[in-house]
């Protein structure tokens, strides 16, 4: 057996996983990964392998989600569910300083002991690019977020290459998939009944040579089954570009990122933004469920003598009202200034913060809009009519 | 503050669901009971102690001509007035009767109407005295009111965001029940403050805390319809514990006229 | 004109570290506004702390919240610091039931400052709105002590003449140089003062355009006016400066709350230049 280093390729069964999973937990990983559960893929805590979403695929459009049973189907030709690494690198709550009073004197206690450390199984292309968006955020804008840095630092990623898109699927636009990448420890093409699995990283080839010496047999692929194996997230990737109908599923988005930032920015005013904030919620649940948003609020949990006192960082949403609260008030109080204010920090502002875009084309925002408000569309509609002035009476004054 | 503040609870047209949870406070209530003092709780006690009160919590809805005058005489009692629950709030469910007729209701129910006075409307308690605070939900959430409480004695003002149900379904991590199931849910336009209780059950949202600050129900109602929810069923989902909510009440009376 | 780099602050790695301190002193200054000086408990944040005018710290009380304060002390005074706040919401209502010898907890300092050096040999036209003189008061002592031939006006509204900001300091600003006029909105029978904008204080001071800096800091709707004034004075909008201020939870672009356009007002701002920000200060509810 050749022994597993940084872009080594072995083949792996599906006992070989189980073996994989078990070297993690054995090095206290903390694994997570997906699984049927409530109507939908999720994330969670992953037992064994036989709890992967083997033969289910998900259907996904705007403001719909099923799941259906094809036994033709693989462990992973689902596409993403609700969650995401987010909900686990950035979590919705958080204490970040707490504070005691003792004999009137108030302290800061230090920080909480570490967690386990996680590895995350099936992270899809779309996902490791929201990972390294937000990386930037917590880790390269000045300041550095502990709790955030201490998890990265110790995430293990097994990453897999998508051979299905759903149809609110845009990664191809974003250039963020469908092949997995930038960074992984591991990356599985699943092919047969058996993963293709490329080693990302000296942390990956360990724990594929200890799943080894536990037993799991690790054939090497030849160079054309590398080349097979490749061609699996490449073929997809033309096939979404060409928009066409994969297996059974509609065919995906797409979007049109030409000059995207300088399009919004001179569209601030255009009043689809007055027209999508006829159908916009408010609700909050696109920016949840984005795996690059990071938005927070931070609130003081105290006990009621008042001694105890946590300082509990929640997800904050750009479509709630106390986001841009100033003196009482609300800086955007219209739904179309908060919506214009989610779209253009995603795809126009980001890129002056970042350097990138804050979309990665995951399709989430779409799927999980209650009334299936789609950015793809949106932006489109801009597009189309570039330069479109609102009326005098219009969004900014309601 | 030198010394503990005092503290009354007074009941109107409800269930008293909402005084339990206070009750049910249980060891947060017996450190309450330290820091201020409970003058006036019925539910909880037969001692009473006169006004003025620093602070009142009132619950129910008016629906009497004696809830009326009684209402005004806790205003003028209490300091800091605060309404607790949907019926305080909005009127509760006991608002469906300002779509009925009174006399019909009182005759069918009642073996001796004529002995029967109320009025002929279930209204908040802010339609009748000024409020200084309120407390959404059906119940009120027992983590609010501690907040709440928490917040009048540090001096701060209390966390009750006005954002929907669907801030807090996301951070437990709950799958959608409107998208993934189809289920016609009212958390999008709902305010947050239960927790996501009935979505972590798999049901919908039954609107509970009432609207939230930026409701838009007509987009989701509609939404609903083209997915095939017949508009009566959306009606009554809309009018129910938070039936005589502005926003909630405009929208079962377009989606009934329209029918 | 190029901005100064933000100075790193002094809190350590983990931007949630506080530094507790202690009231000094409280000194009543408009009606609804006071003047708290600070001093850190821990010898080493007393060493380790500096700002530059125009930064600003989040003051923490626990279990009530923090709230963004401009610095308004000379920064080369280190021994204390002060912030002089206006009683408007949580954190700043309980500061005003706080007492000299009470805590409270500092991070800080963030954001960027007033471009005082790069100003060096320019006439600094100091322009506020009422409060907005408080993030302003560093680099006016500061530009007190200049000696490179520029001038210094200060230029200063209010609603009404109690609401004049400092103005027991107005003497020692002028013997240090300083030319300083008033303005209110609406006088008393006491003020003799002008009545009227402080837009209409630029429009009617001389200055040589090309040598002039703006700092402005006031309500957003105030400081546009301000703006555009200085630039149809012929003033080119690189030189004027304007200090925003936005909602925050973090101060380290974190939580996104304070974000204007590109800018994290916490980080990016608050003192950000008008050429940078004029087509966004245009858009309503931006």
């Amino acid at each position: 057996m050749t022994p597993p280093s940084p872009g080594s390729w072995h083949w792996l069964d599906r006992a070989g996983l189980q073996l994989v999973v078990d070297a993690l937990r054995r090095q206290g990983h903390r694994v997570i990964g997906p699984q049927v559960a409530d109507g939908a893929i999720v994330l969670r805590d992953l037992a064994s392998v036989t709890d992967l979403p083997t033969g289910w695929l998900d259907d996904q459009d705007g403001g719909s989600y099923r799941l259906r049973h094809d036994p033709t189907a693989g462990t992973f030709d689902h596409v993403v569910g609700p969650h995401s690494l987010k909900n686990f690198l950035f979590p919705a709550r958080e204490t970040v300083a707490s504070f005691a009073r003792d004999d009137g004197t108030w302290t800061q206690a230090p920080r909480s002991a570490a967690e386990s450390p996680l590895a995350v199984l099936g992270v899809r292309g779309c996902d490791l690019a929201a990972l390294a968006v937000q990386d930037r955020v917590f880790l390269g804008s000045g300041y550095v977020d502990e709790a955030y840095k201490a998890r990265r630092e110790r995430l293990f990623l097994v990453a897999v290459n998508c051979r299905r898109a759903a149809a609110t699927c845009f990664c191809h636009s974003m250039g963020c998939g469908p092949s997995a990448g930038p960074v992984f420890d591991l990356a599985l093409t699943e092919i047969g009944n058996r993963f293709a699995c490329e080693v990302g990283s000296d942390h990956g080839a360990a724990v594929l040579a200890a799943a080894s010496e536990a037993g799991a047999v690790l054939a090497a692929c030849t160079a054309s089954e590398i080349d097979a194996a490749g061609a699996v997230p490449r073929d997809l990737g033309s096939r979404m570009h060409a928009r066409q109908t994969v297996n059974d599923t509609p065919s995906p988005r797409s979007l049109d990122t030409h000059g995207i930032r300088d399009l919004l920015m001179r569209n601030l005013e255009h009043p689809q933004w007055d027209e999508v904030a006829s159908r916009c919620l408010s609700c909050t649940n696109c920016t949840l469920v984005c795996p690059t948003c990071f938005c927070s609020s931070v609130q003081e949990v105290a006990d009621l003598s008042g001694d105890q006192v946590d300082r509990e960082r929640h997800w904050a949403s750009c479509f709630s009202l106390d986001h841009a609260r100033m003196h009482g008030q609300s800086v955007r109080s219209s739904t179309a200034s908060r919506y214009r204010q989610w779209l253009i920090h995603k795809f126009a502002t980001w890129i002056d913060q970042f350097d990138t875009s804050g979309c990665t084309g995951c399709g989430r925002c779409i799927t999980w809009c209650p009334v299936g408000i789609d950015v793809t569309r949106e932006i489109a509609a801009i597009r189309a009519t570039d330069g479109a002035a609102a009326p005098e009476t219009g969004r900014g004054t309601s | 503050m030198n010394a503990k503040p005092r503290l009354a609870v007074f009941k109107f047209a409800s269930c008293d669901g909402c005084q339990l949870q206070l009750l049910d406070a249980q060891d947060r209530l017996l450190e309450l009971a330290g820091r201020v003092e409970i003058d006036h709780f019925l539910e909880a006690s037969s001692r009473v102690v006169p006004g003025p009160y620093d602070m009142g919590l009132v619950e129910g809805s008016i629906t009497t001509i004696e809830d009326e005058e009684r209402i005004r005489e806790v205003r003028r009692q209490c300091r800091f007035l605060v309404t607790i629950g949907a019926c305080a709030t909005a009127g509760g469910i006991q608002a469906l009767r300002n779509w009925g007729r009174i006399d019909d209701f009182r005759a069918a129910i009642y073996a001796t109407p004529e002995t029967i006075s109320t009025l002929a409307t279930s209204t908040p308690i802010a339609d009748h005295v000024p409020v200084d605070f309120e407390l959404r939900g059906c119940p009120i959430d027992r983590g609010q009111l501690i907040d709440l409480l928490t917040a009048v004695l540090l001096g701060r003002k209390p966390h009750v965001p006005g954002h929907s149900v669907c801030v807090e379904c996301k951070a437990r991590g709950l799958v959608c029940v409107a998208v993934a199931k189809g289920i016609p849910c009212l958390g999008p336009v709902t305010q947050a403050g239960c927790g996501a209780i009935c979505p972590a059950h798999d049901r919908e949202c039954f609107g509970c805390f009432g609207p939230s600050e930026s409701p838009n129900l007509v987009s989701l109602t509609g939404f609903y319809e083209r997915r095939g929810t017949p508009r009566d069923s959306l009606m009554r989902l809309v009018r129910s514990f938070n039936a005589a909510a502005p926003a909630f009440r405009a929208e079962s009376d377009r989606l009934e006229a329209s029918e | 004109m190029t901005m100064p780099p933000r100075p790193p602050s002094a809190t350590t790695p983990d931007p949630w570290r506080a530094h507790a301190s202690r009231i000094v002193s409280i000194r009543d200054e408009t009606p609804g506004v006071k003047t708290y000086e600070l001093e850190f408990e821990e010898a080493s944040a007393r060493t380790g702390y500096s700002f530059a005018a125009g930064q600003f710290n989040m003051l923490y009380l626990p279990g009530i919240g923090e709230a963004a304060i401009s610095v308004s002390s000379d920064p080369d005074r280190r021994e204390t610091i002060a912030h002089t706040v206006r009683a408007v919401g949580n954190v700043t209502d309980a500061l005003t039931r706080l007492a000299v010898h009470d805590h409270l907890f500092i991070r800080g300092p963030f954001g960027t400052p007033w471009p005082v050096t790069a100003a060096g040999g320019r006439d600094v036209v100091i322009v506020a709105g009422g409060l907005g003189l408080a993030s302003q008061r560093a680099a006016i002592e500061q530009l007190s002590r200049r000696a490179d031939g520029g001038q210094t006006i200060v230029l200063h509204g209010a609603k009404r003449p109690e609401g004049l900001l400092y103005a027991s300091e107005y003497d020692r600003w002028r013997a240090a140089g300083i030319d300083v006029h008033t303005v209110v909105d609406e006088g008393d029978a006491a003020w003799t003062g002008r009545v009227g904008l402080v837009t209409h204080l630029l429009a009617d001071l001389p200055l040589d355009p090309s040598a002039t800096t703006i700092f402005c800091c006031g309500p957003d709707a105030m400081m546009v006016g301000v703006a555009e004034a200085a630039m149809a004075r012929g003033v080119s909008a690189e030189h004027v400066c304007l200090s925003l201020e936005r909602n925050m939870a973090c101060a380290v672009a974190h939580c996104g709350l304070c974000q204007f356009g590109p800018h994290f007002v916490c980080r990016d701002g608050p003192v950000l230049r008008y050429d940078r920000i004029a087509s966004l200060m245009r858009v309503p509810q931006l």
